[in-house]
This record gives C-alpha cells, sequence and structure tokens, in this order.
C-alpha cells in the first residue's frame, strides 16, 4: 500500500510538475497539424493533400507558382516552350543535390517524369510527353506528341517531384517502392521520421539549392484525425498551423483565437468544389429537364449562408470561381419552383419520382446536412428522395465506382489546370467501370469532348479560355452535375509566423521561406 | 497442478487462435467495398488497368480460401504481411504501436484496481453509511456510462475549459528531443486522461465487487474472532478481510484483461493515443486486410495468454483447485 501510495504520489508529481519550455533550434520548428494520413511521401505515385504537403517540402520540382498563377524558376533556372507547343526546354540549376549528397541531372528529372506519366492516377498530366532527351547534366528537352499548355502547371511541386534515378532506377515497383516511406530528395526539408498515421518530422536541409533558405529548422507534420482535438492543440499552441480546415464552427472558432490568424488564401489551385452528380444512365435522369429542374429547386445560398454559416462560397459551374478559366455567364439556376414543377410536368413526372442520394463520408455539415436539406428541398417538386449514408468510403466507393447510384454528393478538385482536374468528369473517354473520380455520371456529349480536345492543346490562352467558356456553357445547360459551393478551405496560424504559404498551391507549396518572427 | 494440464490449455489456447484468425479473415471480406477501390481512392482515382495491378499485387484476385491458406501458412511463419494501405510490415505497424497500448492498458488496469478495492473496501466498512452511499452511486454512474462520453467530458472539462492536459496523442512533438526524464513527464502528463477514462468503468466494477465480497469476509466467524481478539479494526478490515475479499478481483481482474483491450480501442480514438486500438480502427475504414487481421490476432493473443496466466496462477493461489484437472 505505501509502495502503491508512493508510485502515485510519483505520478501526480509527473502530471503536475510540466514546466519544460519547447526545445527550439535556431530557425524554430513549426508543427503542423492534420487530420489527412498520408500513405507515404512520394507525390509522384499518389495525388492528395496528405502525401502533397510533405511531398512539397521533400522534393523538389522544375518550377514552383506565384500567388498570381505564373510560373517561377525552382529546379529550372530558365525554360523555353518552342513555338510549335512541341518542346518544352528546362534549363536546370546547376548546384542542386539530393539530400544524399548526389547531384540533381536532367536524366533525374527525365525519369521523373517518365515515372509521373506512368504511375500518377492523373493520366492527363504528362499524357502527351513522349520522350525527354538530356543532351547535358543540366538541360531537358521535354518532347510531345500534341502541344501541351497545362504542362508547365504539372511542373509544379504538387504534382512533379523529382525522385532520385539511383534509388527509384532499381526496377521496383514506383507505387510500393520502399523509398516512399523514406525518401531522398533535393526540397528544403528532409525527412527524419516518418511514423505512419502519426507523424512526419522533416529537419532542414543544409545544403539546400536556394541561399539563404530554408528559414525554419523543422517541419513537423503531427496527424491528429479529431477535428476537436486538432482544435485544442492549436488553442493551446502544441500546433503552429493547421491548413485544410473546411467546418464552418472550427473556421468561427479560431477566428476568436487571439493568438491565431485565419485566412482562406492559398486553395486557388485546389479547386474544391462540392457537388450532386446524376447519373445520366439511370432513367429517370437521362431527360435533362430532371435534372435543370432539381437544380431549379436547391438554394445554393441557403447552403452556404445557412448551412456552412457564410464560410463557403456558392459555386456555379465545373471550374472553381478563383479560376482564371472561370466563365462569370454560367447559366446560375437562381431557385424558381414554379418554373423546376413545369418543367418536371414536361418530363413527364408531374406526378413525381422517387430517387437516392448517397453522399461521400465526410464533413456532416458538407455533406448529410445538405443531403437532407435537398430532400426537404425537393419534395416541393414531388421528388421523394431518400438519403443513404455509406458507413465508410469504402462502402460509398463500390456505389459510386460501380455506378449504382442516383444521386452521389462528392468533393472534388480542380487541380490546378482544366486538364488536370475538370476534363476527367466530363471527357465521355473516362467512362470506367469501378474507378471513382472518373466520369462516373456516365455523361456523353461528343461536342464537349471536341471543345475539351481542342482546349486541351490550345496555346493561345485567350482562346483557351473561350474554349472553356464555351464548354462551361454546355455542361451548365447539360447539367450531368449541380455544383453546390467551393469547400471552405481556410489555414489557421500561429501570427508570429511569417510568409505564411497563401500561393495558388498553400502549404502543397514549399515552405522555405516561412519563419518565426516576433 | 501437471503438465497434461499445461499441454491441454496450451492446445486449447491454438486452436482458439486459429479459430479467431479464420472468423476475422472471413468476417472482414463479408464487409462491402473493395481495398483497391479504397487504394486507388487515395491515390485520386485510377485506370480499370491499374486498379487490376493493385488486386494482383495484393492477392485480391485470388479466391477467398486461397487467401485464407496463404495468410495461415505466413502467420505460421511469423509473418503478418505488408499493409496494403502504407505499403509497410504489419509487423512494424503494430511494433510502433503496441507498447503505446500496453502502457494504456496496464496504467488502467492499476488504477481501477487500486483505486477501486480502496473505494470498496471504505464502502464495505459501514454499508448503509453516506460514504458507502456515494461509492454505491459513483460506481454505478462510472459502469453505466459509456466510455467515450466520459473522455470527451473529460476533455471538455480538463483539456479545453480548463487547459490542464493534452489530447494529441501520447508525447508533444516538440519536446521528441529533450531529455529522458523531460519525455517521462511529458508521456505522464498525456497518460492522465486516457488512463483516467479507461480506469473509470472498471474502478466501478472493481469497486462494487470488493464492498460485496467484503461485506461477505467481515461477516464472515474468523472476523468476528478476530474483533473478539480485541484486534485494531484497521488491522481487522485490511490485513485480515480484505486479503480474502481479494481472491475474486483477482480473478475479475485476468479476464477484464480483454474488456480493457477493447475499451482501449474507444479511448485511444477519442485520444489520439497511438495504439493498436486507433490503428484497428482506420485500418477498417480502409479496408487494410493484412493490418486490421494482424491487430486483432495481436490483440487476441494477449487475451489468450492473460487468461491462460490468470488460469495458472490462480491454481497457484488456490490450494483447492491444485489437483483438479
Amino acid at each position: 500500500m505505501k509502495l502503491m501510495s508512493k508510485l502515485m504520489g510519483a505520478a501526480a508529481f509527473a502530471a503536475l510538475s510540466i514546466t519544460a519550455a519547447p526545445v527550439f533550434a535556431d530557425g524554430g520548428t513549426l508543427v503542423i497539424a492534420s487530420t489527412q494520413v498520408p500513405r507515404h511521401l512520394n507525390g509522384a505515385v499518389q495525388s492528395g493533400i496528405a502525401t502533397a504537403v510533405p511531398s512539397t517540402q521533400i522534393f523538389a520540382s522544375p518550377l514552383r507558382y506565384d500567388e498570381n498563377w505564373n510560373p517561377q524558376p525552382y529546379l529550372a533556372e530558365s525554360w523555353e516552350v518552342s513555338e510549335d507547343g512541341l518542346s518544352v526546354t528546362l534549363n536546370l540549376a546547376k548546384n542542386a543535390t539530393f539530400h544524399d549528397g548526389k547531384p540533381v541531372t536532367s536524366e533525374d528529372v527525365a525519369f521523373s517524369i517518365m515515372t509521373t506519366k506512368e504511375n500518377h492516377p492523373f493520366k492527363s498530366m504528362f499524357a502527351p510527353v513522349e520522350t525527354i532527351e538530356t543532351p547535358d547534366a543540366n538541360t531537358a528537352v521535354i518532347k510531345l506528341s500534341q502541344p501541351h499548355p497545362a504542362l508547365l502547371l504539372a511542373l509544379s511541386p504538387a504534382l512533379a517531384p523529382v525522385l532520385p534515378k539511383h534509388i527509384y532506377g532499381d526496377g521496383q515497383d514506383p507505387k510500393s517502392h520502399p523509398a516512399n516511406s523514406a525518401p531522398i530528395g533535393s526540397g528544403p526539408f528532409m525527412l527524419e521520421e516518418f511514423t505512419a498515421g502519426e507523424a512526419v518530422v522533416m529537419k532542414k536541409n543544409p545544403n539546400f539549392f536556394l541561399e539563404g533558405r530554408p528559414k525554419l529548422d523543422e517541419i513537423i507534420i503531427r496527424i491528429i484525425k479529431d477535428p476537436s482535438a486538432l482544435l485544442i492543440a492549436m488553442e493551446n499552441g502544441d500546433a503552429d498551423m493547421y491548413p485544410f480546415m473546411a467546418g464552418s464552427q472550427e473556421i468561427r472558432r479560431l477566428e476568436k483565437d487571439e493568438d491565431l490568424a485565419v485566412t482562406s488564401e492559398g486553395y486557388a489551385a485546389v479547386g474544391p468544389i462540392n457537388w450532386l452528380a446524376f447519373n445520366t444512365a439511370s432513367e429517370k435522369l437521362s431527360d435533362v429537364r430532371v435534372r435543370q429542374a432539381i437544380a431549379y429547386a436547391v438554394d445554393r445560398e441557403f447552403i452556404t449562408k445557412a448551412l456552412h454559416r457564410g464560410v463557403s462560397s456558392p459555386q456555379r459551374g465545373p471550374i472553381i470561381e478563383s479560376s482564371p478559366y472561370f466563365d462569370e455567364s454560367i447559366p446560375a439556376y437562381d431557385v424558381d419552383l414554379d418554373k423546376a414543377n413545369a418543367l418536371m410536368a414536361e418530363a413527364g413526372f408531374g406526378d413525381g419520382m422517387d430517387l437516392t442520394i448517397d453522399y461521400i463520408p465526410g464533413p456532416k455539415e458538407q455533406q448529410q446536412s445538405v443531403a437532407e436539406y435537398m430532400k426537404s428541398q425537393l419534395k416541393k417538386i414531388g421528388i421523394n428522395v431518400t438519403v443513404r449514408a455509406a458507413p465508410d468510403f469504402p462502402t460509398w466507393a463500390g456505389r459510386v465506382g460501380g455506378h449504382d447510384f442516383e444521386l452521389s454528393m462528392d468533393v472534388v478538385f480542380n487541380w490546378g489546370d482544366p486538364v488536370i482536374g475538370v476534363h476527367r468528369t466530363y471527357l465521355s473517354s473516362n467512362i470506367r467501370q469501378g474507378v471513382i473520380w472518373s466520369n462516373t455520371q456516365q455523361y456523353t456529349n461528343t461536342s464537349v469532348d471536341d471543345i475539351l480536345n481542342a482546349a486541351a492543346v490550345e496555346q493561345d490562352d485567350d482562346k483557351r479560355k473561350a474554349l472553356y467558356a464555351q464548354f462551361q456553357q454546355q455542361v451548365a445547360t447539360d447539367l450531368p452535375i449541380y455544383w453546390i459551393n467551393s469547400l471552405p478551405y481556410h489555414t489557421a496560424y500561429n501570427k508570429k509566423l511569417k510568409n505564411v504559404p497563401t500561393g495558388i498551391w498553400g502549404t502543397m507549396h514549399p515552405m522555405d521561406m516561412v519563419e518565426w518572427g516576433e | 497442478m501437471n503438465a497434461s494440464y499445461v499441454i491441454r490449455r496450451l492446445i486449447y489456447g491454438f486452436l482458439l487462435m486459429l479459430g479467431v484468425v479464420v472468423l476475422n479473415f472471413l468476417l472482414i471480406r463479408l464487409a462491402p467495398g473493395d481495398p483497391a477501390v479504397v487504394i486507388a481512392g487515395e491515390m485520386g482515382g485510377a485506370t480499370e488497368e491499374m486498379l487490376e495491378s493493385i488486386r494482383e499485387a495484393y492477392g485480391l484476385n485470388k479466391p477467398v480460401l486461397t487467401q485464407l491458406w496463404i495468410y495461415i501458412s505466413s502467420v505460421a511463419q511469423f509473418d503478418l504481411g505488408e499493409s496494403f494501405f502504407f505499403n509497410q510490415p504489419v509487423a512494424s505497424l503494430i511494433g510502433d504501436r503496441i507498447w503505446p497500448t500496453i502502457l494504456l492498458v496496464i496504467t488502467a488496469q492499476l488504477l481501477s484496481i487500486v483505486l477501486g478495492v480502496l473505494m470498496g473496501a471504505i464502502a464495505a466498512r459501514k454499508p448503509h453509511g453516506p460514504l458507502s452511499a456515494l461509492v454505491s452511486v459513483l460506481s454505478t454512474i462510472g459502469y453505466a456510462v459509456p466510455v467515450f462520453w466520459t473522455g470527451i467530458m473529460l476533455i471538455i472539462l480538463f483539456a479545453s475549459w480548463l487547459p490542464w492536459f493534452p489530447v494529441e496523442g501520447m508525447q508533444s512533438v516538440k519536446l521528441r528531443n529533450a531529455d529522458w526524464w523531460t519525455q517521462t513527464k511529458d508521456i505522464a502528463h498525456h497518460l492522465v486522461l486516457p488512463a483516467f477514462t479507461l480506469a473509470i468503468i472498471y474502478l466501478a466494477q472493481y469497486a462494487r465487487l470488493t464492498r460485496a465480497s467484503m461485506l461477505d469476509a467481515l461477516s464472515a466467524d474468523y472476523i468476528r474472532t478476530a474483533r473478539a481478539k480485541g484486534l485494531n479494526e484497521r488491522i481487522v478490515v485490511f490485513s485480515h478481510a480484505l486479503r480474502n475479499a481479494l481472491l475474486p478481483i483477482l480473478t475479475v481482474a485476468g479476464l477484464q484483461f480483454g474488456n480493457l483491450i477493447s475499451g482501449a480501442l474507444l479511448v485511444e480514438t477519442v485520444f489520439n493515443w497511438p495504439g493498436m486500438g486507433r490503428l484497428a480502427f482506420d485500418s477498417i475504414l480502409r479496408r487494410d486486410y493484412p493490418t486490421i487481421m494482424g491487430v486483432l490476432f495481436f490483440a487476441s493473443l494477449m487475451v489468450v495468454v492473460a487468461n491462460l496466466i490468470t488460469d495458472f496462477s490462480y491454481r497457484f493461489a488456490d490450494p483447492r483447485l491444485k489437483d483438479e484437472t
């Protein structure tokens, strides 16, 4: 008993006497809290936020982007696009080395782009790349089968990490390569420790090729899957930055914290759109008038202002409204129940119909609440909606990928250029059974296919914008999808942090300029 | 306790483990959802060819019974396979997480036994007094309230409202390079809320069990004799009655081990404790078959071993059982 009371005393003392200060090195440590779990850290074979945030710190890429969508030098000090658009020459920095000391050469760049082309799920990024010539160690010439204006954006850190050929070129499958969990890159930070599902610890690369950078000594990505625990960690100062925060309560709560700043900047290229997809192959939804009737019955303003407490904004079309390719003039489908009822009657459903709505398991506010709202709203035009919740992602993905759905809500990213993140949803050639985030709506319109194929190769940006305007008008009329809102991604961060990444890629961008101030 | 008894118990244990492996394997495959679609979904989409190559790489295109046979043969060779999700050996994923779970479970077990027995013993001294009533009420509440609710309430009270304790796992990342004493204090600090949350439900059980068992013991003849001899009441209660009343507590403590592990699953999820429970929970959502199987295998093994130890130790403790086989 005595021994036990001593032990208890010691435990109580230990619990109450925590006064140790955080151990900082000179440049300090940045703790990023995240709910996202990376499978591994190699963004060349894996898309998504979870991998891209650490991957863009560990790997450098040919180019990087400023906040105005302009490409900036990174591993490529300069670049030229040939007049016919069929060749892009990258002139690489001569002093760049990988974390193991080996130089970064054009061979590595060529190997990385071809590996990404073959293994990354975004096939359209590098599909036109035929070969990459390497006339010398610092010059890579990308040869294309057709002009590919999306290429420069695809050379961003989030999409084109430069891998060390001497490690990945050993013949193993890059998708399950052991180096994916212990990567060697040439970025501003080097991996120190990766505990699957728990944390990624990266320390400063002292030989980073951009002089004077990075400023921080260490970045730690701490995975806290429960958002309420994550908020407490932010409020208590245990974490310094929380990117990709989308809950209105979370945003409003952290906005009130005097030590924290909250911004919605940094998500322009991500382009996260919350939408309602129609299975256009289903008998009831194959009639465009039914889809339009649904659009006229739903009030985006109610969803964004009431359900999302004003933190999200309405999204009218397939291209995120913050993109230079968004067309302001597309039909908005403002609420008009009379018109909606008339369209239902015209389509022969004057007596109403039954529909089922699925939604991707995720934040209730973005998904379940909106689905429940749709149910009550669509009743007004005679549609009896059954909300079918899925217990988890695999169940929902099985239904939607297998085309076993009528209406389904989902969040899909634009990923910078429409060729990368938008085409996949609307091209009839991308209707693929069992594949999630393909054209699961089974939408077919040959004129849309033609416009998209033309826009993919159009080098004149004004003409390209015109083509995308045409595309947006067409799909907004055909409505294979009803776009609801852009996801209200925000970043909360400690006010003492300087140069917080708020460019088009946000935290999926090298944080070599981030530093602690007073 | 003779050798044939030990061997028989070990064979039962082995058969139980085999049953657990087969049952888990089949159950997990009954859940809807294809792991290849999940992996492709996590990657950001795929083509049919990529899905097929994922199925091929993970052996998911083989008949279920063939997959089961392959799994059992590898487990027999101490190979739990590779996680579909992390592409890392399941054994190393579990290796990283088993110690946090053991730390949490053992701390909670000790806390619940010590506090529970103390509360029960105090309550039994005056079974109709206000203290006894308070212990009864508290233990009933502790027993009735779901563990995740207790956890959330403790977080609201002692992490959010009064920011005394952290809730973001087992250690502060900023202290990971500090000296061992600072790190030990940091872990203890992080352990307080989850260990109490997990302990509360069992604490209630031990308190009630000790109270009942003590009431029995206190009315026994040898206690009357002890009191008649004029022994100090403290010695009568703690030295004579409690010692005898502890036997059922020991048995229950062994059997509770399995429940503690399943309770740890919820507590780990609520407190972001980096243990096996959270790994199991996340793996189920990802249909990461090898990891789910590995965690269940280890958890079952821990329960089987704990029960074997209880069986054997009980036979040592109670002479009446020694000759039974």
